[in-house]
Parts: C-alpha cells; structure tokens; sequence
C-alpha cells in the first residue's frame, strides 16, 4: 500500500534555491490558505531545494503547490538513492511498489529528468530503458501524457565553475502539480507595456502576494501603488485590486496606451483591477466600513521618493490662501489645482500604516509590506508593531550594501493585545541619511 | 473611475468623518463623461463576492446622480455559490456588471455634501488631493 500508517503518502517538494528567507513563509502561508494545517515543517531546510512531507491525497498537494513561486513541484515520492542501480532497488523496495505499479500501469507517460546543480549529458534513453521493470503499458506520449516520471539528480559541484560529473543523489516520483513559475515569466518586467523605475520584479512580488495570501474575489489594495507591481501581482490570484498614489503622474502612467489598466488588458486580467486614485494614504477616501481583505505594498522609503503627505511645510506662509479667488472661484477649487505637499518621517508612515490595517482589515487578513534596512552592524533594526497585529514573517533580501525586508502581519483584533512600539520609540535616524552618508 | 468606485469613496477631509453625509459623494450629472468598456469579461462567481460589499443605497444614490433612477429599491439577493443562479439571477448579475464594473466615469466632479469639497476625476482617474487648509 502506498500510504504510511495514518493513511497519509510521502511526496517530495522541489524548491528553487533562491530567495530561501521567502519559501517556507511561502509554503506555510499557502498551505494555511487551503486549510492544509498538518504539514511538519520541523524538517524544512534552507540549505536544501528537497522538502519531504506527507500529505493526505494528491488534491492537497495540488492546491497547496499550484500557487507556489518559489517551488518547482511537487512529486508522489516512489523511491532515492546515491547510485541509479541504488535507485532502481529503491523503487521495487517500497511497499508501496506494486500497488503504484497498477494504478499507473495502463496510463499514457512520459519520463522527465531534472537536475539540481548540475547537469547530465548522457544518454537518457538508455537510463529510461532501465525503468522497464515498472512494466507501464500505457504509450508514451510527450505532449500531454496522463502521468509524468521524473528522475530528479542532485550534483555536487567541484568548486564554484565546475560541475559535478556524475549525480550524488537520485529521487524518483510522479509529478503532481508544479509551481506557478512560468507566471515569473509572464510578469517579467521586461514584457510588461507600462512600468517605472519603482516597479518591483515579478518574482517577489508575487512570492510576496501568496504569503499575504491574497484571494479570488476578496478586495486587496495598495496604499502606494506607483507603476502599480503588486496590483498586478494580486489580480494574477483574483483578487479585485485597488490602488492610490499621492503622485498623479505615477498612476497616469504614460498615456492611454501604457498604463495600470492597459497592463491589466495586456495580462487578460482586466476584470480584476478596479481603480488607481490619486490620493494620499494618511489622507484616506476609502469609506471606514468598507472590508480590506489584504493590504500589500511597497512604502516610499524616502530613498528614491520622498516622504510626503498633504498640507504645508510652512502653515504661516499659506494662511489665508483658501480665500484667494481665481476667475471668481476659489483657487482650491478649480479642476487644475495642484495642492501643496509636506515632507513627513518614516516611522510616522509606518505607524499609521499598522493603525489603518487594524481597522480595515478582517480578523486574520493580512498585511504585507516591504521595508528597507541597513545591513550596517551597529544599527538595529527596529520592526513596528502594534498591538493587534502579529508578525508573522519577517524576511529579509540582502543587497550588496543594503537589504529590505518583507513584514506581514495578521490582525488578530483587540483582544490580541500584542507588544507595540511606535515610532517615536523607534529609530531616531531617518533611513535616508544613512542610506547617503554611511555607506562606501 | 469605474462606477463600483464610488461605493468605496469618501470624502478625504478627517473632520467630515463624524458626519453622515461624506458618503458616497454627489456626483455632477452634468459634468460627469460616461464612458462603457465592454471589453471586460464577466465572472458572476467573483461579481458574487463583490457585490457583497457593495452599500445599495450609496449604488442607487450615485446611480440617480447620473440619471439612472431605474435600479431596483433594495439589492437583488442571491443564491450563495455561482452554480445554484438561476437565469433570473444571471440577468441580473449581468445588469450589475455592465452599472458597476463596465460603466465609468471618464471626466467629472463630484462634491462632498457634508463640506462641500469638490473633487474632480480627469482621464479616469479620481484626485482626492486636499488643500493645506483641509488636510
Ligand atoms: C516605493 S514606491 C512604490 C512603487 C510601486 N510598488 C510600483 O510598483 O511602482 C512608493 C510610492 O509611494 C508614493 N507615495 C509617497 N507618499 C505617499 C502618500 N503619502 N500617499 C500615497 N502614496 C505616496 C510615491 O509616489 C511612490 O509612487
Ligand atoms: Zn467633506
Ligand atoms: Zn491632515
């Protein structure tokens, strides 16, 4: 039988071995998100692209790694071993053998080979003839077979240019759902008709769209959607998308043939993107009452865009101005008027960023967003937090000199009652001054 | 600005919060440009979800702003999964995707009726920038 004691099978995730601070945030959160809660994850490593778990059938596999960015897929796990002739006393060995043998026996097929770090030249086909004892007797078929095998090789390498000759491990299995990786492709920022110097890349801004777990036909909104990269990334899992920017021009994009909405077109997403507003978030237009399901974004950090929210720097000099009147109508009110702007701290921002999810949010919606960091040993960084939400992930990306952060947080409501700290609590140096003056 | 959008407006001046009237805005008839895309495809399961958080009497409010004074007095109720509608119902549901998601509002005004603020959508999209004396 191909079930262990409680009735669950053994499968084998396959992971990219990149952005590893991200994967299991990613793994848990979508495994949350279909109600998969029985995954042990205390055998989850970093280090390694190989995940075994047991799982209760194929159909939690399948929704659990549909979504999934940063893994490659997922396997019914049939047997692995050092050697091919170790991998082939593998396989028969398993109790489950038999059993798997006549499920499959009369499908159509096909045999694939994957490799971790590596990178086989032999000849395939005579290591597939090797596999006859599996004795399928269904056709081969290439293009759309009912069953794919696949032989997964891991390489050592022998220093950092040369590859390993032969695999030092091998795994077989049966695929059963792969990751959403070819979406990187789709999203990729090169293809994409309108995008800016703020765009964020497509694979971590659809990592970070799974691990806010965004849903179909739930409403997600970013606070400062500039070319609008996580709008895309939320309507790419169905949720309806909502964006402001207190700069028109960013949101505008460059006229009628490249903007948010002919990037939603171009995707074949139109239905999923509501409206980008001209607006400032700490000035907020969307009604108290109206339920958020997730908040994901990409705050100014007050390094390439400044900080600013409404009113004037200066109070003294704009007393009175209300009163002026241009072609008998109050200035302020005319179609073209372009309100003045005051800069405003970090910290500050972030707070109310934390204060507006507590309220807008339902109880176990998410908030995502990403904040930069100094990797400078001697600055700590300091995480807001507020009393009804509770960080969940804190991941980090490095950079050369500087690394960002992803934080999510779920509202767990009042009753949560959390540590919190705010800003003024925290860092007294403005990132920006660090960003210019500390480093090289 | 798609119609749907005007569900979820307020006006942004703080102090309006405490009163009843900052939502949804009033919209100028006159000036308000209607434009229809029938390009975007219709998803009655996800216009279900939607339509759930959607406030009728603010829908029928901006709707009568801009002459549309047919809707029906109280929102349409409906069966809770997509496949348990009716034809009726997917009448309906298409009715409400052509008002919320295909109409919008290309060039505008629309006022707050507890302040009186104007704000105005240009090319599609809404600004509900404040000035100093307001933020
Ligand atoms: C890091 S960028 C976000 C870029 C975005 N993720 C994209 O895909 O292009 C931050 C954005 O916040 C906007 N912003 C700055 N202050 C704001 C405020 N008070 N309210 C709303 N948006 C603001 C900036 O105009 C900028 O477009
Ligand atoms: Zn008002
Ligand atoms: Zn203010």
């Amino acid at each position: 039988m191909q079930v262990t004691k409680n009735g669950r099978k053994k499968y084998l995730v396959f992971m990219v071995q990149v952005h590893t601070n991200f994967r299991r945030a990613e793994l848990e959160s979508l495994a949350d998100l279909y109600g998969i809660n029985s995954i042990d994850f205390s055998k989850y490593d970093d280090s390694t692209p190989f995940f075994y778990v047991e799982l209760e059938n194929d159909q939690q596999a399948k929704d659990w790694i549909k979504r999934s960015i940063l893994t490659r897929a997922i396997y019914e796990y049939w047997g692995d071993a050092d050697t091919y002739e170790e991998l082939h006393e593998s396989i028969q060995s398993q109790d489950f053998f038999q059993k798997n043998k006549e499920l499959y026996h009369n499908d159509t097929f096909k045999f694939e080979f994957d490799t971790y770090r590596g990178n086989n030249k032999s000849n395939r086909i005579k290591q597939i003839e090797k596999f006859s004892y599996l004795d399928f007797k269904g056709k081969i078929n290439l293009k759309n077979p009912q069953q794919v095998f696949t032989v997964i090789e891991e390489y050592k390498p022998i220093s950092e240019n040369i590859p390993g000759k032969d695999p030092i491990h091998l795994i077989f299995g049966r695929l059963i759902q792969t990751g959403d990786r070819l979406s990187m492709d789709r999203y990729d920022l090169k293809k994409r008709p309108y995008k800016g110097t703020t765009s964020f890349e497509a694979e971590l801004s659809l990592v970070s769209a799974n691990i806010a777990q965004v849903k179909p036909g739930t409403i997600m909104y970013d606070p400062f959607a500039g070319t609008g990269s996580f709008l895309t990334a939320g309507g790419h899992y169905g949720a309806l998308v909502i964006g402001s920017d207190i700069d028109g021009r960013m949101i505008r994009g460059k006229g009628a043939s490249a903007n948010i909405n002919t990037n939603f077109k171009f995707y074949g997403e139109s239905s999923k993107f509501l409206d980008v507003l001209t607006m400032d978030f700490t000035h907020n237009s969307l009604r108290s009452n109206l339920v958020i399901d997730t908040i994901l974004c990409d705050p100014p950090y007050g390094i390439r865009e400044s900080i600013k929210v409404l009113g004037a720097r200066d109070p003294e000099r704009f007393a009175g101005k209300e009163n002026i009147e241009i072609d008998g109508k109050k200035a302020f009110l005319h179609r073209d008027y372009i309100p003045t702007k005051k800069p405003y701290a970090l910290d500050s921002l972030l707070d109310d960023i934390l204060q507006y999810a507590s309220e807008r949010l339902p109880i176990n919606g998410r908030l995502a967003f990403w904040m930069p960091t100094a990797n400078d040993e001697n600055i700590e960084t300091i995480i807001p937090l507020h009393a009804n939400l509770e960080l969940k992930y804190n991941c980090v990306q490095e950079f050369n000199k500087w690394s960002r952060r992803l934080l999510v947080y779920i509202n767990r409501g009042p009753t949560f009652d959390g540590p919190t700290n705010s800003g003024a609590k925290r860092s007294t140096t403005v990132f920006r001054d660090r960003y210019f003056n500390h480093f090289n | 600005m798609k119609f749907l959008t005007t569900n979820f407006l307020k006006c942004s001046v703080k102090a309006c919060d405490t009163s009843n009237d900052n939502f949804p805005l009033q919209y100028d008839g006159s000036k308000c440009q209607l434009v229809q895309d029938e390009s975007i495809e219709f998803n009655p399961e996800f216009l279900l979800n939607i339509i759930e958080r959607v406030d009728w009497n603010a829908v029928l409010s901006v709707a009568s702003d801009l002459g549309n004074t047919a809707l029906p007095p109280s929102k349409p109720v409906f069966p809770a999964t997509a496949d348990q509608l009716s034809e009726e119902d997917m009448t309906i549901l298409r009715d409400l995707h052509t008002l919320l998601i295909q109409t919008s509002i290309s060039e505008g005004e629309m006022k707050c009726r507890n302040c009186g603020h104007v704000y105005y959508i240009k090319n599609s999209i809404p600004n509900l920038l404040l000035p100093p004396h307001l933020a």
